[in-house]
């Protein structure tokens, strides 16, 4: 079971609490937790990537294990701490602006 | 009884306000969507309690939203929250934020870059839905215009959107460049009597009509002289601010110009500018009276840049002869003091029979004239800055 943290403007969008927990397929990736997060969430969809070039949104950005993944590859695996639950997938609205 | 209700979008949520048809007393519902954008919420006219809302957020991005109940309750088109997960039997779920440029080699145009402020090719890039009109047949077809600018339609309630990809790719379409607010479509005009005649207007390249519902389109600036272009009277590269159309009347259009209002009698094809005795010609939304066809209504605002009121009096002006010749109504407006903006999808009318005009402002008030704009009331003061007023009358 991975944990996913999410920002308020999506928890708004999804309805849920900030944390969701998601049943997710090996390869345990960022984008195997997106896609697990879109299928359970559908009004996720193109809010956290962009709709056809399915990259992350400019002002999105991904942590775990207190690291930036940000920039990493959508395919890497994840931290074995996030695939076991012992840590969250955070995802982070970038802090730009008041 | 009539009843009136005003769709607001501001920056940081929907608000719906209510009344009868009196008009004094006034009921806020709202926000909805509470902290994001919404550039604009409209009604179908075929269906009043239809009702689509543009949301959206430099962060997370475009959302539609629809109401089947007036604004009571909202989803994402296509996408309630029990819906089964897609799979590879399973159709593509639809895809209500899915603003996808049309590239394809049976529709789309090879266009990539338009211009951007310094003249160098820019990618087309979307951001957000400006403006939703719905259609005068039916409620679930609505039209949207976007920033980088393009027009996209739905026919399924707002749950798959595609490309009228003839606009983009007009030949003048890679010299297109932003305005100071980007380069947005904000303005659809759908002729009730024509409907396969459609107007836009784009900032910062200038105005289109198309004949044949969205195919094909010409550019309708003929006429327009900016002088802060290189070529002033060129056929792109005008900042058009908002059309206006009455509906009993479609061969006559009105537009605010970045300077200049400016009046069509032949659907677009000639313009002449009816400024008049206005205290600044600069401004931004502009709207024709229900009943009256040539009484039109602007508010003047101070520019370059500094985009309040001149002498900090908040006025509307009125022309009762299609331009030229000016009023200005101020009774209940503040005449001292006041810097707000109004923008350009912020003023619309009713259409009792007493014709109400409204407006909200980048200071959060929305004012209602009750009487074509003789007098006016406070109906909200301290909403979030206003990005659109839209009005509807109920039986």
């Amino acid at each position: 079971m991975i944990r996913v943290m999410l920002p308020y403007h999506l928890r708004t969008l999804a309805q849920c609490d900030a944390e969701v927990e998601l049943n997710v397929d090996p390869p345990h990736t960022a984008l195997a937790v997106i896609e697990a997060l879109e299928n359970k969430f559908p009004t996720l969809r193109g809010a956290i990537l962009e709709h056809g070039s399915r990259q992350r949104r400019p002002k999105i950005r991904f942590f775990a294990c207190k690291e930036d993944i940000s920039h990493a590859a959508m395919n890497k695996p994840l931290h074995e701490d996030v695939v076991a639950g012992r840590e969250a997938f955070m995802i982070v609205g970038a802090i730009s602006g008041g | 009884m009539n009843k009136i209700r005003i769709l607001v979008g501001t920056r940081k949520g929907a608000f719906i306000i209510s009344s009868d048809g009196e008009r004094s007393k006034w009921e806020i519902e709202g926000p909805h969507f509470g902290g994001w954008e919404i550039y604009h919420v409209a009604a179908s006219p075929v269906n009043p309690d239809r009702l689509y809302a543009s949301q959206s957020s430099d962060w997370f991005g475009q959302i539609i939203q629809r109401s089947d109940d007036g604004g009571k309750t909202w989803q994402q088109p296509g996408t309630a929250p029990d819906e089964p997960a897609p799979s590879q039997d399973s159709p593509t779920p639809a895809a209500s934020n899915k603003f996808v440029y049309d590239v394809s080699e049976e529709t789309g145009k090879p266009l990539t870059t338009h211009q951007w402020y310094d003249g160098t090719p820019h990618p087309w890039e979307f951001k957000r839905v400006w403006h939703l009109e719905p259609c005068h047949s039916d409620a679930d077809v609505v039209y949207a215009g976007v920033e980088d600018a393009a027009l996209f339609r739905s026919s399924d309630g707002g749950e798959n959107w595609s490309e009228l990809a003839g606009l983009r790719g007009h030949s003048t379409g890679m010299e297109w460049q932003p305005g100071a607010g980007g380069m947005c479509l904000h303005t659809i005009l759908l002729d009730k009597n024509f409907p396969e005649r459609i107007y836009v207007a784009i900032s910062a390249a200038g105005a289109f009509r198309s004949d044949d519902g969205g195919e094909t389109w010409r550019t309708i600036t003929n006429g327009l002289v900016s002088d802060y272009i290189p070529d002033p009277t060129g056929e792109i590269g005008h900042c058009v601010h908002r059309l206006g159309m009455h509906p009993s009347n479609p061969e006559v259009l009105f537009m605010q110009k970045h300077w200049d209002v400016m009046r069509s009698d032949d659907r677009g094809e000639n313009w002449h500018e009816v400024s008049g005795n206005l205290p600044s010609d600069f401004g931004f939304p502009i709207a024709v009276h229900a009943h009256e066809p040539s009484t039109i209504y602007v508010i003047p605002i101070k520019s370059d840049s500094e985009h309040y009121p001149p002498e900090g009096k908040l006025r509307v002006y009125r022309s009762r002869q299609g331009g030229d010749e000016w009023e200005a109504l101020t009774n209940g407006l503040p005449q001292k003091n006041c810097y707000v903006n109004v923008l350009r999808d912020a003023m619309a009318i009713d259409t009792l029979d007493e014709c109400g005009i409204y407006f909200g402002t980048t200071g959060g008030q929305i004012y209602c004239s009750p009487d074509s704009g003789d007098n006016w009331i406070t109906v909200a003061a301290n909403l979030p800055a206003v990005l659109s007023v839209e009005v509807q009358t109920l039986k």
